[in-house]
């Protein structure tokens, strides 16, 4: 079976995020008032074939936790769908 | 004896040819090693240079430790003998576990190029042991985008009781000013070194501090520590 895997990768909550800090500080200036919390992250989208779903989140978390995420300074959230 | 210095070189590594004339230009013997290099044999030093392997994608650092070179790396390191991993190095060494912690987009999200200060923290590694006293200040060149360190509570409470920290930025008085920290790294932390003390990761480059054509000098401090290290003790 092959399932579509998205990956939310974001920075730790504990971590300051300069990158959102700079574009929550950019907001008001062009016109958009009442946005806080402003962090960026990234989402990696690919494909995974196994047995069923149970292996296929296994595969997708270990190369989550081991190469596509940092867990040191990075959170990350896995979906899978059945394609 | 005259040690050799093997400086790996990854894909899109760009401070090879740096380290490479700096070692030989202190009067060792250098070799590249290309990242599908598994032999070390004859190796006394393995450097890890400056730069952007594979592109920096993903994460600095993130897909060089997995390249072939970092298991017979990870076995030299294992076994004893020194590893430095200069700016991208250091990024590529804490991707791969040999040291704690992840270094992030500088705290100003601005790439610094310039000279900076830091301070020298311990003189127990064979990269200090040479030549330096303690809380001596040198000046050493920084250039990079992602050279902010960050580690948990726990891990810098653990570098601070093992004297892990190598080097903390500074001011040229030595002391700890906000201004002296170039992007916002934990306790100003320039390089950290792993339990053993014998693998080293640093974001200044040393290696352009050497020829004074180019600059300071206070680099050649810390590669000949290293070189001095691995002479025999004489009897």
């Amino acid at each position: 079976m092959k399932f579509a895997a998205h990956l939310n990768v974001m920075p730790r909550a504990e971590i300051s995020d300069p990158q959102g800090q700079t574009v929550e500080r950019t907001l008001p200036a062009i016109g958009f008032e009442g946005i806080t919390g402003v962090r960026v992250g990234k989402r990696i989208t690919f494909t995974v074939e196994a047995p069923d779903e149970n292996a296929a989140r296994t595969i997708a978390a270990s190369a989550s936790e081991k190469l596509l995420a940092n867990p040191v300074i990075e959170d990350f959230e896995l979906e899978l769908n059945p394609l | 004896m005259r040690p050799t210095v093997g400086v790996v070189v990854f894909p899109g590594s760009n401070c090879d040819r740096d380290a490479d004339y700096s070692f030989e230009y202190l009067g060792a013997d250098t070799k590249f090693l290309w990242h599908l290099e598994t032999d070390l044999d004859g190796i006394d030093v393995i450097v890890l240079p400056g730069g952007f392997a594979y592109g920096d994608y993903l994460r600095t650092g993130a897909m060089a430790a997995y390249s072939p070179v970092m298991d017979s790396v990870r076995r030299f390191a294992a076994a004893g003998k020194p590893v430095i991993g200069i700016c991208n190095g250091f990024q590529v060494l804490c991707e791969a576990g040999l040291l704690p912690g992840a270094l992030r987009r500088n705290s100003g999200l601005r790439f610094r190029c310039m000279p900076v200060r830091i301070r020298v923290e311990t003189l127990e590694s064979p990269f200090t042991s040479g030549g330096m006293w303690p809380g001596q200040v040198l000046t050493i060149p920084i250039a990079h985008f992602d050279g902010s360190y960050y580690a948990g509570d726990e891990t810098l409470e653990e570098l601070l009781a093992e004297r892990r920290i190598a080097f903390r930025y500074c001011d040229a008085e030595g002391e700890l000013t906000p201004e002296s920290n170039p992007n916002g790294s934990r306790l100003h932390i320039a390089g950290i070194l792993n339990p053993e003390r014998n693998v080293l990761g640093m974001m200044p480059h040393p290696e352009r501090a050497v020829d004074p054509a180019v600059g300071g000098t206070d680099g050649r401090l810390i590669l000949n520590s290293l070189l001095y290290s691995l002479q025999p003790a004489e009897t």
